[in-house]
């Protein structure tokens, strides 16, 4: 289909309806109130179920029964929010249940602001809710992104039974950006007769299903955790995403960063190469499982001197990309996040100063 | 090559909605477009702000301090941004609400009295459609009937005031291309 | 001859776990006849709650889903709204709906979600050792509350019957009791009228059963079962809140 210019809430609506998605259950939090907004509209038209929840608490849980039942699903909210909703991830992600969620993070701690920040990566990444889980994390730089992770969201809850999290911040929920629909995106719900709650009459096996996170016999719950783990490892060998850009060039120094922080990133280093400065920029598409290998390669290159992660936020991703350098080159970080984005000329800057 | 064209005006004025279809018209002639609001408690009663970024390659940072161009609707709006605009640019100002005029030097400036205009066409609220095609005729950015298709499309569902905005539409050029002869 | 007593199908013939004299086993049993009787099981799904049934989905032979504390109604909601076709029935106790969960049900009373509830209140927490709960009466003793609740402080025990029953919206909320025969028949009466509802998709559906707790009131069952008409009823009077036209 043609291209249509959409806000980039709008288009992660849109997304789940193309995917395949027609349940969501959302309470309003500035700034992605638009999801709701579009979707109260698209979804009868598509025979879906929209509803407006008491709170993001209760909503985690609508999240969970629609899931626990076998039907596609998908709530979106902003980083309260999300901090509320992580209750009902925890259990999803015991029980086993596919679900997608949004984020479009606004800046914490707190009640914090309305604007853009990546001041919740910790949460997305290191789980967020209590126990041993993890949700596989994808972070778009623009709208079309955001439409194409949104509709592979589904798909990936399905293949490891678990939450995924579309993680945007403010300006990519708000901004409008032209967007295609990719047909090849849209899948069919896979068949979940084994696991949910779709009642004994509509399942061949007539055996009722349980969707449960209690383990009270320790090896049975050590086995679950085990089960838990052994998908994330499968998550890290498979479903690594990545962009190395300006990595062909003799790069003095490497870039981490990802998301909207990311697109200022590479007009500096655009900005920069005009200058004969090189600069790489490894951009993790997934938060988790995070490119591990490529960032160890990526900073190991003999023309890097120094690998330095940029975040809207006071120093999360770094950590990880740390771990992965094992001390090979200095990591160093900048990063802001009250809710203004730092300008491509502040970065080029920052790098200079490295030089 | 990147333009970058900044709207600004009092919310309720429509400036985001002019926004949108210039970068709807970008977007039709196969440019790369992004639109990106400044939303926050200021979009409240306060001045109301977008960035329309038209280019030919992938569009890169979204934060943009300097744009190429600058649409001020209202006083509040020019004397905040008329500073940031490159040399070279233009600076449309809508002088039925803006008794003054930039006093940079280094850009053109395009003085229109939008409201008037839109007034004579009919109704004040199509003073957005008059700055739009004013400006989208000066800065010679995208094809002007197929802006002009964008905005009757926009209407589609209110087709009463389709005529009036056509009506905006081409008082806003027609002032935009007397000005133009005025300078030449 | 026919048998005149059996399992009803819908029950599992797993061991409850449940202390002696303790009366969610019967309520379990009315549950599960409702369902028999309705022929509904193999489309039923059970949300169990936290608290002593937070074992239910052992009990039942039916789907069931397992909810964090006070969160089933939300849970119910998720399955009904996207499974209209499912009957779903939230099983819960009186710390999970009437303490933490309290903003869930009344929300998916208010919007009238077409499940039903079956709400134990024993005035007790009882899986975590016999705390007080919102249901607890004044003066009663708790281990948080060891000279007895002090209603001053802690406020009247909740009426869940009758505060659902205020909602504007149209609903069937009833309060039974377990604590004799008659009350049995009346209480299974009352919860296959409200899984019948659900089932002509009328409205949401709420029966509150007053039960008993001996091991955490410090009685025998027979004590439990006079303390509870004594003392439980009086303030938890039994009857029809209200019905759907």
């Amino acid at each position: 289909m043609a291209k249509v210019l959409m806000k980039g809430n709008e288009a992660i609506g849109e997304a789940a309806i193309r995917a395949g998605c027609k349940n969501y259950f959302a309470y309003p939090i500035t700034p992605q109130s638009e999801v709701a907004e579009y979707l109260v509209k698209r979804l009868p038209e598509e025979g879906g179920v929209f509803l407006q929840g008491e709170s993001e608490v209760a909503v985690g849980y609508m999240i969970f029964g629609a899931a626990g039942a076998g039907e596609r699903v998908m709530t979106t909210s902003s980083s309260p929010g999300i901090s509320l909703m992580s209750e009902a991830i925890s259990y999803i992600a015991a029980a086993q249940c596919p679900a997608v969620f949004v984020n479009i993070v606004r800046g914490g701690p707190g009640l914090g602001g309305i604007l853009p920040s990546q001041g919740d990566y910790f949460q997305a990444t290191k789980g967020g809710g209590h126990g041993d889980y993890h949700l596989l994390v994808m972070a778009p730089d623009g709208v079309q992104e955001a439409v194409e992770m949104t509709m592979q969201a589904f798909t990936l809850a399905e293949k490891y039974r678990g939450p995924v999290m579309i993680m945007g911040d403010g300006l990519i929920g708000q901004m409008m950006e032209p967007v295609e629909f990719p047909d090849d995106l849209k899948t069919e719900p896979t068949n979940k007769d084994d696991w949910a709650t779709s009642g004994m009459d509509f399942r061949k096996s007539k055996k009722r299903n349980l969707v449960k996170s209690l383990f009270l016999d320790p090896t049975a719950l050590n086995d679950n955790n085990l089960a838990l783990k052994a998908k994330y490892e499968q998550m890290k060998k498979e479903e690594v995403q990545f962009e190395l850009y300006n990595g062909d060039t003799d790069y003095q120094i490497l870039i981490t960063s990802y998301g909207t922080m990311s697109r200022v990133c590479r007009t500096a280093i655009d900005m920069l190469k005009e200058e004969g400065i090189e600069v790489a920029m490894l951009r993790p598409k997934t938060l988790f499982p995070f490119p591990e290998k490529a960032v160890f390669e990526a900073a190991c290159k003999d023309s890097c001197k120094a690998v330095i992660s940029i975040e809207m936020s006071m120093g999360q991703m770094v950590e990880d990309v740390e771990r992965c350098v094992k001390g090979r080159r200095p990591v160093e970080f900048y990063g802001e996040c009250g809710g203004d984005i730092p300008s491509p000329e502040k970065i080029i800057d920052i790098i200079k100063g490295l030089l | 090559m990147q333009t970058e064209i900044k709207f600004a005006g009092f919310g309720g004025q429509g400036i985001l909605l002019s926004a949108k279809l210039l970068a709807y018209a970008a977007m039709k002639q196969g440019s790369f477009v992004a639109w990106i609001p400044s939303y926050g408690p200021e979009m409240r009663g306060g001045t109301a702000y977008c960035t329309v970024v038209i280019s030919d390659r992938l569009i890169g940072s979204p934060i943009i301090k300097n744009p190429t161009h600058l649409v001020a609707m209202n006083l509040p709006s020019l004397e905040k941004f008329e500073n940031d605009v490159k040399p070279g640019g233009i600076i449309f100002i809508n002088s039925s609400l803006i008794p003054v005029t930039s006093k940079r030097t280094d850009v053109t400036q395009l003085v229109v009295p939008v409201n008037d205009i839109a007034i004579k066409a009919g109704s004040v609220r199509a003073a957005n459609i008059v700055a739009l095609s004013a400006f989208a005729a000066k800065s010679e950015l995208v094809d002007l009937d197929l802006l002009k298709a964008c905005v009757k499309e926009e209407f589609a569902a209110k087709a009463k005031i389709i005529p009036l905005n056509m009506d905006a539409f081409d008082r806003g050029v027609e002032i935009a291309r007397a000005d133009q002869a005025q300078t030449a | 001859m026919g048998k005149t007593f059996t399992t009803p199908k819908a029950l599992s013939k797993t061991h409850t776990h449940y202390c002696p004299g303790c009366t969610h086993g019967i309520v379990h049993r009315l549950v599960a006849e409702a369902i028999d009787d309705l022929g509904i099981q193999g489309k039923t799904v059970g949300i169990a709650p936290v608290g002593c049934a937070v074992l239910a989905y052992n009990y039942f032979d039916c789907d069931f889903q397992e909810a964090a504390h006070g969160r089933a109604p939300a849970m119910a909601t998720g399955i009904k709204r996207v499974r209209p076709d499912l009957m779903v029935f939230t099983y819960q106790g009186d710390g999970d709906l009437a303490s933490i969960g309290m903003g869930e049900i009344i929300h998916a009373a208010n919007r009238g979600e077409k499940f039903t509830t079956i709400f134990i209140n024993n005035a007790i927490y009882g899986m975590t050792g016999g705390q007080m709960a919102p249901t607890t009466m004044g003066g009663q003793r708790a281990t948080t509350a060891p000279a007895g609740r002090d209603t001053a402080a802690t406020g009247m025990p909740l009426r869940m019957a009758n505060l659902l029953a205020e909602l504007v919206t149209p609903g069937y909320i009833t309060r039974q009791a377990v604590l004799k025969p008659q009350q049995v028949n009346k209480a299974k009466k009352a919860i296959k009228q409200a899984f019948q509802y659900q089932m002509e998709g009328k409205c949401f559906s709420f029966v509150e059963v007053v039960s008993t707790c001996p091991t955490n009131w410090g009685m025998t069952p027979l004590d439990a079962l006079k303390w509870a008409e004594d003392t439980l009823l009086p303030y938890y009077e039994l009857g029809d809140y209200k019905v759907p036209e």
